[in-house]
């Protein structure tokens, strides 16, 4: 079964990210690096990908005539993206194992950020089995 | 076999299939070492599937994939040795010098058996084994597994390599289990061959029709272990289930690869060939005395498959086998299949009863298909209101797309009766 591990955060965490220390930046992209190789190496990994920061997020909406509206205002509290892995586990367990270690990821002054990350199960295609 | 996306009639593709597990147990008995045999396997038929389709096919292709294979092992254990020769296990466990094993005449014994009894060790998670019996005994390579469930080859192969070393850590001997312990690991190789057919089986439709290969490369695997044990009973069953199940596979799903419930299928499109091979092979199995669940399955898919209509189904049949098969398994999808079976013998209330007993089952009592069996049951009943609840509840767990649209789709009818 696949999940997706959705890590997510307001524009203020981002802009937060801006001012950490070269030596915690370095720490949270070891951290990342290692992480990877150890979901590539327990055979889980599926994919993963880290987007851009939420000041160039948009909203768009087809207008009238079917062109794109775009929108770029969001509230303050709205949490945004920032990253995804998918990994392909044998049970929902094993799937929250993988996100606390990513929960406990590195932040400023080499804390543990206990950040929330967001589990959701990926629908198969697999059709009803009726007997 | 299109696991590929080769053609089907491809025959060097299905002549290496049918070699690989022969010629990969002839190099594990030859050099004892399962893990580096596999690798020398791979090499082998990839070198063959080149070079027999440029020169074509050599006069005996089983001494020559095992000839070279043997090479490739020689020169896994030369280089081996010369790189770590202070803890040369490999080079030690062998019988022979790397040349003189690679020499050595072949002998004709399959070993077929003895792999799918290592590829399914219960040591390994059933996602590991699946995996490693496709490519050992299958003969699939591991991009091809990696296409069939849909994750990256690296990610397959790290699998494959995890589940060779956990093998070699449990220090199994390549032979034959002892007679006690055969029964034991003969259920286990099985149970992951009914994994490989349903993995296909469930999911046999429009992007993924893929897939659905793993079913019938399940039911090729398990017409060789039948082959080998044409005696043991579960194993006919196993088989007669997968040609009795698989029968149906054009009438199961819709155009748009939404699921089609047995009661609406179109039973002309249901493999009638295939359906009297089953029916044939439980039946000459079934008395032979030793009933198991997967000859009880058989004889359930085999009663469905021999009614003209679905209103001609023998429901007191299904509802007997189910009785027998309750008691061999606890299974809790059989459970709530012996309750539509009950309902339809006995009416809707009986079938809702034995429903609300099955809550107390941890493994029921949130699971979707208990809300869509009581949404159906419940609709038999005539009690609209509350099939449209059921219906949208297991809507709501279930994590397959296509029943989320049917189960939302059977609410969407109700809610419009109801309006």
């Amino acid at each position: 079964m696949k999940y997706i591990l959705m890590m997510t955060g307001t524009k203020a965490d981002c802009d937060s990210y801006f001012k950490w220390s070269k030596k915690d930046l370095q720490a949270s992209v070891a951290f990342m690096r290692a992480f990877s190789k150890e979901l590539k190496d327990s055979g889980t990994f599926v994919a993963s990908e880290g987007l851009g920061f939420p000041d160039q997020a948009k909203i768009v909406r087809a207008g009238d005539d079917g062109l794109p509206v775009t929108d770029g205002v969001f509230p303050e509290a709205k949490e945004f993206l920032m990253g995804y892995w998918i990994v392909d586990v044998e049970s929902p367990e094993q799937a929250y194992a993988i996100a606390a270690r990513l929960s406990a990821a590195p932040g400023p002054g080499g804390i543990q950020g206990m950040q929330p990350i967001e589990v959701r199960q990926i629908m198969t295609s697999a059709p009803a089995e009726w007997q | 076999m299109a696991v590929t996306g080769q053609p089907a009639d491809d025959p060097i593709g299905r002549l290496l299939r049918e070699l690989t597990p022969q010629v990969l147990g002839t190099v594990v008995r030859r050099f004892r070492d399962f893990a580096a045999a596999e690798d020398a396997m791979q090499e082998a038929s990839l070198a063959a599937a080149v070079e027999w389709l440029r020169e074509g096919l050599p006069d005996n292709p089983r001494a020559w994939l095992t000839q070279v294979a043997f090479r490739r092992m020689a020169d896994h254990i030369r280089s081996e040795s010369a790189r770590r020769r202070r803890e040369s296990q490999v080079a030690g466990a062998a019988a022979q010098t790397p040349e003189a094993a690679a020499l050595a005449p072949v002998p004709e014994e399959d070993d077929t058996l003895i792999l799918l009894f290592m590829c399914c060790h219960p040591a390994l998670t059933p996602a590991t084994a699946i995996a490693l019996t496709l490519r050992a005994v299958g003969g699939l390579t591991t991009a091809q597994i990696a296409h069939a469930f849909l994750v990256p080859e690296a990610t397959m192969a790290q699998r494959i390599s995890r589940a060779k070393q956990t093998i070699k850590n449990s220090g199994v001997p390549f032979e034959l289990p002892t007679a006690e312990e055969r029964a034991r690991r003969l259920r286990a190789v099985l149970h992951i061959l009914y994994l490989i057919f349903n993995e296909g089986y469930t999911s046999s439709t429009g992007p993924d029709l893929r897939r659905g290969d793993l079913s019938h490369e399940a039911m090729r695997l398990t017409r060789i272990v039948h082959h080998l044990q044409p005696n043991d009973p579960e194993v006919a069953g196993l088989l007669a289930l997968m040609l009795l199940t698989d029968a149906r596979r054009l009438a199961r799903t819709g155009a748009g690869g939404e699921g089609i419930p047995l009661a609406q299928q179109d039973r002309a499109l249901w493999d009638r060939q295939q359906i009297a091979e089953g029916v044939a092979l439980i039946s000459a199995t079934l008395p032979k005395g030793a009933v198991g669940p997967y000859q009880l399955q058989a004889a359930i898919a085999a009663v469905h498959d021999e009614a003209v209509r679905f209103a001609d189904t023998d429901w007191p049949q299904i509802l007997a086998l189910y009785d027998l098969l309750r008691r061999m398994t606890d299974n809790p999808m059989v459970a709530l299949n012996h309750a539509i079976a009950a309902a339809m013998v006995h009416g809707p209330a009986k079938g809702l009863e034995l429903l609300d007993a099955l809550k107390a089952d941890t493994r029921l009592a949130d699971h979707h298909r208990w809300d869509a069996v009581r949404a159906h049951l419940l609709e038999l009943a005539g009690d609209l209101q509350g099939a449209l609840s059921h219906y949208r509840a297991a809507a709501g767990k279930t994590a397959s797309l296509p029943e989320r649209h049917y189960l939302l789709t059977q609410a969407a009818r109700l809610s419009t009766c109801d309006s």
